[in-house]
């Protein structure tokens, strides 16, 4: 237990030291542009109660649990199939990682042209930065697997089906939710991407609003709450993902 | 080995073929996408004339800025933090979450701060850069082993000297981990950027030619960028591989 106190010790005075970091900032900008946290923290308050920001949080929440339920299961599928044969891993995967690496935001006027301006150009912009992760963390997991295991589901003469489900899955779950952990950040960053590009709802929408309308309290505050989420979220989904391993 | 790279060409081939078919018997339109075989003729068509070529070499420079920035301090905070143990572990909580925050959220932030220009863009691809090479490095440096900095102990180097001739040359495929990571990252932030809001460069470009259905513009653009960070990706990757060979590490 004492790496667990250990743990949050250390993420406290991260946090601390952020924040002091931020006031400092404060001190030397300046109103002009910045916000202190207290402040910040202060017009959060408020702005979470009016219905037009609640409007923009669910609006954007909405295409993002969609974009990564699409992210999760084409990515899992993509792992599964390529990851049980060796051919099509080994070709597959320096193809999926070269994929990881092109900045995907360029690809953002394609989705908009394919999918027209709205909601579904931005799960699909979500979507496509979380496919890649999961199904590479997943094609990873399922070729790591002992072959003894797979071995035994063929004596007991599983069809692939139930090999999926009762060998490889529950073998592969560790590796996989290091994927989902990493596929859940990316495909965030790619929603939120998508409305600061080309959107009229949303939260990316209302920071780039901010921006033109120069309200330094409404960019410190959405990104104050984006990191905020991004942040907590991914805690524990660490948490999870440690356990996992540990076992 | 070649089985595999017959099998990665036919799958991009194939790919290609479907597109341009899809195209040509207009299930995917023109306003959508053009062939192909147009994007590449348009492509030619471009480099030829030459009236991006002030926009290429503005992101380009503005890449390899970000790209040089960001390696080097990480690589210098990498090799400092590993000899102190506690603010590492202070840190780690921050490295852990660092790729789950919108970086891109900041944008409008340094855009208020420092005014419309090359700085806040560059900002954000070092940003982004920056924690991948720190934790590459530290990652390569606990696997240093502890004789080598005995060596380096007993020679009386400085940890200077250390670092630079002993430690981070062992650490060389790392580095080039984190030069692919720092590339990308830089790649990434500087055209994202441009394309969220600017004045000139590729990523302004690919809007304007957007808002303006100028797909003659737009699609050779996008297939320049994808092009160059797939290319410099697997260049890196092969050399990265090339020295894990030699060292007889697969």
């Amino acid at each position: 237990m004492t790496g667990e106190m250990h743990r949050w010790r250390n993420a406290a005075v991260l946090v601390v030291g952020l924040c002091l970091l931020w006031q400092t900032a404060y001190w030397i900008v300046g109103d002009v542009a910045l916000r202190s946290p207290w402040q910040t923290l202060r017009f959060t308050a408020k702005l979470v109660q009016t219905d037009l920001f609640r409007e923009h949080v669910t609006n954007t929440l909405y295409a993002f649990a969609i974009a990564l339920v699409i992210a999760i299961g084409l990515g899992l599928a993509i792992g599964f199939a390529l990851g049980l044969h060796r051919l099509a891993a080994e070709a597959a995967e320096p193809m999926l990682v070269a994929l990881y690496s092109i900045p995907k935001i360029t690809l953002y006027p394609i989705l908009l042209l394919a999918f027209g301006l709205g909601m579904s150009a931005k799960v699909a912009f979500g979507a496509i930065h979380g496919i890649i992760p999961v199904a590479l963390f997943t094609l990873g997991a399922v070729r790591g697997i002992k072959p003894i295991l797979v071995k035994t589901g063929r004596v007991l003469k599983l069809d692939s089906r139930e090999m999926v489900r009762s060998i490889l899955f529950p073998a592969a779950v560790p590796e996989i939710f290091t994927g989902v952990r990493v596929g859940f950040s990316l495909t965030l960053i790619g929603t939120v991407l998508g409305e600061m590009f080309a959107a009229q709802h949303g939260l990316g929408y209302l920071l780039m609003n901010a921006i033109s309308l120069y309200n330094i309290d409404v960019i410190m505050s959405v990104t104050f709450l984006l990191v905020v989420f991004a942040a907590g979220v991914n805690a524990v989904l660490l948490a999870v993902d440690r356990r996992l391993h540990f076992r | 080995m070649r089985k595999v790279t017959l099998v990665q060409i036919s799958i991009v081939a194939a790919l290609v073929l479907v597109l341009e078919l899809l195209c040509d018997t207009g299930v995917i339109d023109k306003i959508t996408m053009p062939p192909p075989h147009r994007i590449v003729v348009d492509f030619a068509k471009l480099m030829v004339s030459g009236k991006l070529w002030p926009e290429i070499g503005k992101s380009m420079g503005n890449v390899l800025i970000a790209f040089v920035i960001a390696y080097v301090l990480g690589i210098a905070a990498g090799t400092t933090l590993h000899g102190y143990k506690a603010v590492r572990d202070t840190l780690d909580p921050l490295f852990a979450t660092y790729y789950a925050i919108p970086v891109f959220a900041f944008y409008p932030l340094f855009i208020v701060m420092f005014g419309l220009g090359d700085g806040p863009q560059v900002l954000i691809g070092i940003l982004l850069g920056v924690v991948a090479v720190i934790v590459t490095i530290l990652n390569g440096l606990d696997r240093v082993p502890p004789v080598l900095r005995k060596t380096a102990r007993i020679a009386r180097l400085t940890p200077l000297a250390t670092a630079l001739r002993v430690t981070l040359p062992f650490c060389a495929p790392y580095l080039l981990g984190a030069a692919k990571l720092a590339l990308a990252y830089a790649f990434i932030g500087v055209i994202g950027s441009e394309f969220i809001m600017a004045k000139n460069g590729m990523g302004y470009e690919i809007g304007y030619a957007y808002t303006n259905f100028d797909n003659a513009t737009m699609y050779p653009l996008i297939l320049l960028i994808l092009l160059f960070s797939i290319v410099m990706n697997g260049l890196l990757t092969h050399w990265e591989k090339v020295l894990l060979e030699r060292r007889g590490i697969q």
